[in-house]
């Protein structure tokens, strides 16, 4: 009987963290007035239009882009010149390694607010803002010192015998660290992938401050903007945040593993 | 062994490995923070080519700016109620969980959902549900508490941004919790059944001896984001109604950029950098203390 009860209340939990996003595509498909008449009834028939004008209006396509390309080449970007450093930084263990490393690590203390005013200053005065390439280059200074702090942790568990192996064998450094340790790292950097991508995809604070104009906008800036400008049509606006949902929905269903999985090394390390 | 020959050789190495991290967190990081330290000595005005060292005004309108501190009042408020409410609520959902009931998996995947999206959307879909969901509910079961949006309300416009922080937050909390809990020994938690220890108590003495490590990851982290939280307060309340709900970060925001006055709102945010890194180390230094040996 306290099982059922357990089981109950979980039930019930669920249902509150998954309530909103129910409700949100039930009332995507509704006409503006059977939402402010009935916002918890169900779609009487499916108003499609709501998402053809959320999907012009908000430039999808552009955002969508955007928003994939500074994702995929900032994550990338990141985990491996973070595995590199972090490479070069276990095996030289030099006193100045030392102290670049705890800059590192005591910079992840720093909040965004205390730098975003004279990062804006700096970057509009050299005119490298509304740029989607200065925005990634932003993200991989970012995002290193917790990349760099993760893979550290775990390159030191690695023995150092697979390396010089391969310098034996005639192997560059460089193509030592490609061929042996990078592969080595893979799990890591499933880790340190799926925490980027949840900060960079979803982030708004620093794409709002470095992309004004329109065509460079990333999928939560459209979506903001969008929203600001059609606050009385509930329809669209509501398939507007379904289609912001859609692709990381789609991800989840299939990495819903991983995702979880790499939340939770990261916070162990 | 991993050491090049030649000054030459090891510059070319180290360049290699460590130049592109190095230059990018230097030049996005360390240069505009120093940078910062200095704009709060000047009063650029986002505009001018050229700004004037003013001493030590900007601090001094930093104290003088009562609204500065009603927000970092208010914000501390809204950061130890979201904290001790995320983590009870995380330790809570992560406990249930892992105690072996079917479809596990899938209970985990459904609260760490919020987390997937960001502030922006999650602040959008609240505002409907609490402006329009909400209210007609309310009023269909004349519910009085749910007659008016929360929204338009000071002090309502502050507990749905605490509501929506714990809803959001809590599922990433639990999965640290669920590692941390998946790490106490099980031939500890055995030992204990057999001689009798019941599962309150094995709660009491073990697990949560045991958790402090995860403890201290979560509420560092959810001090974190509490105190930098912009996305959702923009989207869900911005601020309103009348300004009441205007936390910290999002006052550096408007203090800089819309109110041009970059020197003044940089040194507020750097006045916040210097009390979260203390409050941050304090709280680290503290429950370090806690820790037990498994």
């Amino acid at each position: 009987m306290l099982g059922m009860a357990k089981l109950c209340s979980l039930i019930v939990a669920m249902m509150v963290f998954i309530f909103p996003f129910l409700l949100l595509i039930s009332n995507s498909f509704k006409a503006n007035q059977a939402i402010t008449s009935d916002p918890l009834g169900l779609p009487a028939s499916f108003q499609w239009d709501n998402y053809v004008s959320a999907f012009d209006k908000m430039g999808y396509i552009s955002a969508f882009g955007n928003s994939l390309l500074i994702t995929v080449l900032g994550v990338v970007l990141i985990a491996l010149f973070a595995a590199m450093t972090a490479h070069y930084f276990v095996r030289h263990n030099s006193k100045l390694n030392q102290y670049l490393f705890f800059l590192m690590v005591a910079a992840m203390i720093i909040p965004f607010q205390a730098i975003m005013i004279p990062l804006v200053k700096i970057y509009g005065s050299l005119s490298l803002l509304d740029n989607k390439w200065s925005l990634i280059y932003m993200y991989i200074g970012f995002g290193s010192p917790l990349a760099v702090f993760i893979y550290h942790g775990f390159i030191k568990s690695i023995p150092l015998e697979l390396e010089e192996a391969a310098l034996m064998d005639g192997c560059g450094r460089v193509q030592t660290f490609f061929r042996i340790v990078l592969p080595v790292l893979l799990p890591t950097s499933v880790t340190i992938a799926v925490l980027n991508v949840l900060w960079i995809w979803n982030d708004f604070l620093l794409p709002s401050l470095v992309l004004t104009s329109s065509e460079q906008r990333t999928l939560p800036l459209s979506t903001f903007y969008f929203y600001g400008t059609y606050t009385v049509d509930y329809g669209p606006l509501m398939a507007g945040l379904v289609l912001t949902l859609l692709p990381v929905l789609v991800v989840y269903l299939f990495a819903q593993k991983y995702i979880i999985q790499g939340v939770m090394q990261g916070s162990i390390k | 062994m991993l050491t090049e020959k030649g000054l030459w050789a090891r510059l070319r190495t180290r360049l290699i490995f460590t130049g592109p991290t190095l230059f990018a967190f230097g030049t996005v990081m360390i240069i505009p923070f120093l940078y910062g330290i200095y704009l709060t000595f000047t009063n650029w005005d986002g505009i001018a080519v050229e700004q004037s060292l003013v001493g030590w005004d900007n601090y001094i309108g930093v104290f003088k700016d009562t609204v500065f501190w009603k927000s970092f009042v208010m914000t501390l408020e809204y950061v130890f109620i979201t904290v001790v409410l995320t983590n009870a609520v995380a330790f809570l959902l992560a406990y249930a969980v892992t105690r072996g009931i079917k479809a596990q998996g899938l209970f985990r995947a459904g609260f760490f959902l919020p987390n997937l999206v960001g502030g922006i959307v999650l602040g959008f879909i609240w505002q409907f549900i609490f402006n329009q969901v909400f209210v007609f509910a309310g009023q269909k079961m004349n519910i009085p508490l749910f007659q008016a949006s929360w929204l338009a309300d000071p002090d309502k416009a502050f507990w749905a941004l605490v509501i929506v922080t714990v809803w959001q937050y809590a599922g990433y909390m639990m999965v640290i919790y669920i590692a941390g809990l998946m790490n106490v020994p099980k031939d500890v938690m055995e030992a204990a059944s057999i001689d009798g220890a019941s599962n309150r108590r094995m709660l009491g003495r073990i697990v949560l001896p045991l958790m402090v490590p995860s403890f201290i990851v979560c509420i560092f982290l959810s001090l974190q984001r509490g105190f930098m939280v912009y996305d959702l307060n923009v989207s869900l309340t911005s601020g309103g109604p009348f300004k009441s709900t205007e936390m910290v970060s999002m006052h550096v925001y408007e203090q800089a950029f819309l109110a041009r006055d970059y020197g003044l709102g940089q040194a507020e945010a750097f006045v916040l950098f210097i009390l979260v890194a203390t409050i941050t180390l304090l709280q680290v230094y503290f429950s370090k203390k806690l820790e037990v040996e498994a």
